[in-house]
C-alpha cells in the first residue's frame, strides 16, 4: 500500500465530480483527497486526486478513470516530481497570553501565518505540503489539545519545471 | 427552419436509421410520442411494462446488431428501465434509453414524477446526460448513438426535460461528432501481436478461451477460420458460446463453474491461454491462484480495464476482436496438436455433458430444440434453465443464443425473445425459461399478442427457484428456504422436499396463456416433446407456450463449489467431487 497521486482533466459539466467520486465510492477505492477547479480552459476541470492503494488496485484506477466518457485525460504523479500545496486553515481557541506567545513561535518555525486574531482566538493559515500541514496539526494538538479547529482544502499539484525534489 | 426538440428527436432517430422503437408514454414524455405520431418509417412498439421494454430493446439490439431505442416518460417510468440498463451495459449492448423529464426550471423540487435518472443511472452506463438547453439536443442525441456503438458498446441514457421537448431552435443535425475524451482503439498493436503469435506457435497444449467480445463484434467467420488455421482447439464462456459452431471438432465446450469437465481441465492443463474478448469473470475462474497455472496468458480485450485485473497476465493486447483476429489470421500458421486434441477427446468421452436420469428431461428439451429449429435465436432466462441451455444448445451462424450474462437477471428471456423476434421476423425465436423468471414478465405476453410473435417459450417448470435450491441442496444442508414456488400459507414451516401433498402450481400456465389468446401446450412425457415443438413452429402469428412439467429436483451438473480451482469439480448428484 502506497500513497498516490492523480492528475486528471475532465469536462467541467455537470455530474462529472459524482461521476468521477462515484466511481471511487462503488468500487471500494480508498480516495484520500479530492480538489476540482477550472483550468485556463473554461470548458476543462482540473482535478487532483490522492489515494491510498496497492500498484494493482492502482492501475485498475487508472483505466477505469480512463475509460469514463467525461475524462480527457489521466496523468499519474506518484512518481514524478511535483510541486504540491494544500490550503489549511487552524483555529485555535480558548488561548491564554501565555497560549498566544507558543502560536506565534511555531507559525515562525512552521512558516505559516497568523491572519486573524481575538482575545482568546488564533487563526492559522498554512500554505504546505500535506505532508508538513499533518506534521503542524499533530504539534498544535499536543500543545492546545481539545482547543482546535481545522478546515483543510485537500491538495493541489503541479509538475516541476527545473527542480528534481519536490 | 425553426423545430421543436421533439420534432428534433424525430428526425435524429431517423438519421441515425432507427427503425424500430421501443416507447412507453407519460405525462413528460407526451410531446415526444406527438412528434411521432403517424410516424412511417419508424415502427414504436408498445410493451406492457419498461422492464420488459428496455430488455426487448437489449434483445433487438444483440439479435440485430443495431442500437436499440428505448423512449420512457420521467419518473417511474425511467426507474423501470434501471435493471435493464444494468443488464445490457453489464453484457456491452448497445442502447440508447431516452427518458423524459420535468421542465428545467422544475429539476429538484421534488415534481411530480421528477427522479435524478443520470444519478440512479450513472455507474450502470456507459454515460449519462441530462440535456440543458435546446441548442445541445442535436450534439447531444449524436454523442449518444456514437457513444453506445463504438468501443466496448454500452448503454446511453438521455434524459430530455419538457421545456427543451416543446422548445424551437434550429434543425440542424450534424454527421461528425468529436469527443474529446473518447477514442475507443481502432487498431492493435503489431510487436504484441508477434510476441503473441510466437508465444502461441511455441505451444504443445494451446487453447482458444473466446468471450462474449467475438460475438459482440460479429467475428465468427474470423474465429472459426483462426482456430481451423492453426489447429488450436477452442473453449467458450457462456458469452462467447456459438462463436465457433459447437457442433465444431476443435470445440470442447464451456468453462466455469457449471462448465464441461473437458474445457475446465484443458484450462488447467493448457500450456498457452489465448483469451480473447472474455473479462474473465469469477464465474469462469474458479479459485483465481489455481487458474490456468501451467500456462502463459495471452489476452485481447477492448476494454484495458479488463485486462489483468482478475487475472494477472502475460501478453495483454488492446484491440477490438475482429481487428485482432484479421491481423492474427495474416500471420497465423498450422501448430502441430494432434496429441493434445487426442487427450482433450479422452476427457470428453469420460465425462460427457448429460442428464442420467429417465423421463422428461430438461436436456431432452432443449436437444429437441436443437432438432427441430434450423434458423433461430434462442433467448434464455436467468438460472438452471439457463445453465442448462448453456450446456446443450447447439450454435451456429444460424443459431444464436440470447442470455443475460453479466448481471444474471430473472425476468430477461421473455421480453428479449419479443425484441429479437421483432428485428428477425423470419427466424424461429425460442425462450427457456424456469417458472420462476417467467412470471417476473409474463405482462409481455400481451405484446407477444398485440404484435402477433409467433415466439416458441418454453417453461421448464420445476415448481421451485431452482438454481438457488440446488445450492440449498449441496451445500445448505437442504434448507429450501424461499425457494418453493409451490409454497402456500397452510405449509409447514421449514420443508425440504416434494411430497405428494404438495399444493397445486399457481399460475396455471396453459390457462394463463389461454387467456391472453397464446396457443398452449402442456408436456408431461419425453414422448410429447417433439409433437409439442411441430406444433409451436407451425403455429403463425401468435406465441406458443410450451409448460414442461421436469423432475423437481433435476441439478446442473457438473459443478466448481464455491472456492474450489476449476477442475476440483462435482461431476454429478450426489458425488463429492474428483
Amino acid at each position: 500500500m502506497k500513497k498516490r497521486w492523480i492528475c486528471l482533466f475532465v469536462e467541467n459539466d455537470v455530474g462529472v465530480l459524482a461521476r468521477i467520486s462515484g466511481l471511487f465510492s462503488g468500487k471500494s477505492y480508498n480516495l484520500a483527497s479530492l480538489t476540482v477547479g477550472p483550468t485556463e480552459d473554461r470548458t476543462v476541470s482540473r482535478m487532483t486526486i490522492s489515494l491510498t492503494s496497492d500498484d494493482r488496485t492502482f492501475e485498475q484506477v487508472k483505466k477505469q478513470l480512463g475509460r469514463c466518457v467525461e475524462v480527457i485525460k489521466v496523468v499519474d504523479y506518484t512518481d514524478i516530481a511535483i510541486h504540491m500545496k494544500e490550503l489549511m486553515f487552524v483555529r485555535i481557541n480558548n488561548c491564554s497570553d501565555r497560549d498566544i506567545d507558543g502560536i506565534f513561535k511555531i507559525s515562525q518555525v512552521f512558516q505559516v501565518s497568523v491572519i486573524d486574531y481575538s482575545p482568546e482566538t488564533v487563526l492559522i493559515e498554512s500554505v504546505h505540503t500535506e505532508n508538513c500541514n499533518n506534521d503542524l496539526i499533530a504539534l498544535l494538538e499536543k500543545c492546545y489539545a481539545n482547543r482546535i479547529e481545522i478546515v483543510r482544502g485537500g491538495s493541489v499539484a503541479v509538475e516541476t519545471l527545473s527542480i528534481a525534489e519536490r | 427552419m425553426m423545430i421543436t426538440g421533439a420534432e428534433l428527436f424525430v428526425k435524429a432517430l431517423k438519421a441515425e436509421q432507427v427503425d424500430t422503437l421501443f416507447a412507453y408514454p407519460g405525462g413528460q414524455a407526451i410531446d415526444l410520442f406527438n412528434a411521432l405520431y403517424g410516424e412511417q418509417d419508424i415502427d414504436v412498439i408498445l410493451p406492457r411494462h419498461e422492464q420488459g421494454l428496455v430488455h426487448a430493446a437489449d434483445g433487438y439490439a444483440r439479435s440485430t446488431g443495431k442500437v436499440g431505442v428505448c423512449l420512457v416518460t420521467s419518473g417511474p417510468g425511467a426507474t423501470n428501465l434501471v435493471t435493464g440498463i444494468a443488464t445490457a451495459n453489464y453484457d456491452s449492448v448497445p442502447l440508447v434509453c431516452f427518458t423524459g423529464q420535468v421542465p428545467t426550471g422544475l429539476i429538484g423540487n421534488d415534481a411530480f414524477q421528477e427522479v435524478d435518472i443520470v444519478g440512479i443511472t450513472r455507474s450502470i452506463c456507459k454515460y449519462a446526460v441530462t440535456v440543458r438547453k435546446r441548442e445541445e439536443l442535436a450534439a447531444v442525441i449524436r454523442k449518444a448513438f456514437l457513444i453506445s456503438r463504438t468501443g466496448k458498446p454500452g448503454v446511453v441514457v438521455v434524459d430530455l426535460p419538457k421545456d427543451i421537448q416543446r422548445e424551437y431552435g434550429s434543425d440542424d443535425y450534424p454527421e461528425e461528432i468529436e469527443i474529446r475524451g473518447y477514442k475507443p482503439k481502432l487498431s492493435v498493436h503489431p510487436g504484441q501481436l508477434k510476441k503473441a503469435l510466437e508465444t502461441l506457435n511455441h505451444a504443445k497444449k494451446p487453447v482458444f478461451l473466446v468471450g462474449g467480445g467475438v460475438n459482440i463484434s460479429h467475428a465468427h467467420s474470423e474465429m472459426l477460420k483462426l482456430a481451423e488455421m492453426t489447429g488450436v482447439p477452442v473453449v467458450t464462456t457462456i458469452m462467447g458460446k456459438g462463436a465457433i459452431p459447437t457442433t465444431h471438432d476443435l470445440y470442447i465446450g464451456n468453462l466455469g463453474i457449471h462448465g464441461s469437465y473437458a474445457a475446465n481441465t484443458a484450462i488447467s492443463h493448457c500450456d498457452v491461454l489465448f483469451s480473447i474478448g472474455t473479462r474473465f469473470n469469477d464465474r469462469i475462474t474458479g479459485k483465481t491462484g489455481h487458474f490456468a497455472t501451467h500456462a502463459a496468458i495471452i489476452h485481447i480485450d477492448i476494454d484495458p480495464a479488463s485486462i489483468s485485473r482478475n487475472i494477472e497476465v502475460d501478453i495483454p493486447i488492446v484491440a477490438d476482436a475482429k481487428t485482432a483476429l484479421l491481423a492474427l489470421l495474416e500471420k497465423a500458421q498450422k501448430l502441430d496438436t494432434e496429441e493434445w486434441l487426442e487427450q482433450i477427446r479422452q476427457w470428453k468421452s469420460q465425462y460427457p455433458l448429460s442428464m442420467k436420469t429417465e423421463g422428461l428431461t430438461p436436456e431432452k428439451v432443449i436437444r429437441a430444440i436443437n432438432h427441430t429449429f434450423d434458423n433461430a435465436i434462442i433467448a434464455t432466462d436467468v438460472g438452471q434453465n439457463q445453465l442448462w441451455a448453456t450446456q446443450f444448445l447447439e450454435l451456429s451462424e444460424k443459431k444464436q443464443m440470447l442470455t443475460s450474462g453479466g448481471l444474471g437477471t430473472m425476468g430477461y428471456g421473455f421480453p428479449a425473445a419479443i425484441g429479437a423476434q421483432i428485428g428477425n421476423p423470419l427466424k424461429d425465436v425460442i425462450v427457456i425459461s424456469g417458472d420462476g423468471g417467467m412470471q417476473m414478465n409474463i405482462q409481455e405476453m400481451a405484446t407477444a399478442i398485440c404484435y402477433e410473435l409467433p415466439i416458441t417459450i418454453c417453461i421448464l417448470n420445476n415448481g421451485y427457484l431452482g438454481n438457488v435450491r440446488q445450492w440449498q441442496e449441496m451445500f445448505f444442508d437442504r434448507r429450501y428456504s424461499s425457494t418453493c414456488m409451490r409454497y402456500r400459507k397452510s405449509c409447514p414451516g421449514s420443508c425440504n422436499a416434494p411430497t405428494e401433498r404438495c399444493p397445486e402450481y399457481t399460475p396455471d400456465f396453459m390457462k394463463l396463456a389461454e387467456s391472453y389468446g397464446a396457443n398452449s401446450i402442456r408436456v408431461t412425457k419425453e414422448n410429447e416433446i417433439a409433437a409439442a415443438f411441430e406444433n409451436a413452429k407451425h403455429t403463425l402469428k401468435v406465441p406458443t407456450v410450451i409448460e414442461f412439467i421436469i423432475e423437481p429436483e433435476a441439478n446442473v451438473m457438473p459443478i466448481v463449489p464455491p472456492g474450489n480451482a476449476l477442475d476440483d469439480m462435482i461431476l454429478e448428484s450426489g458425488d463429492k467431487g474428483i
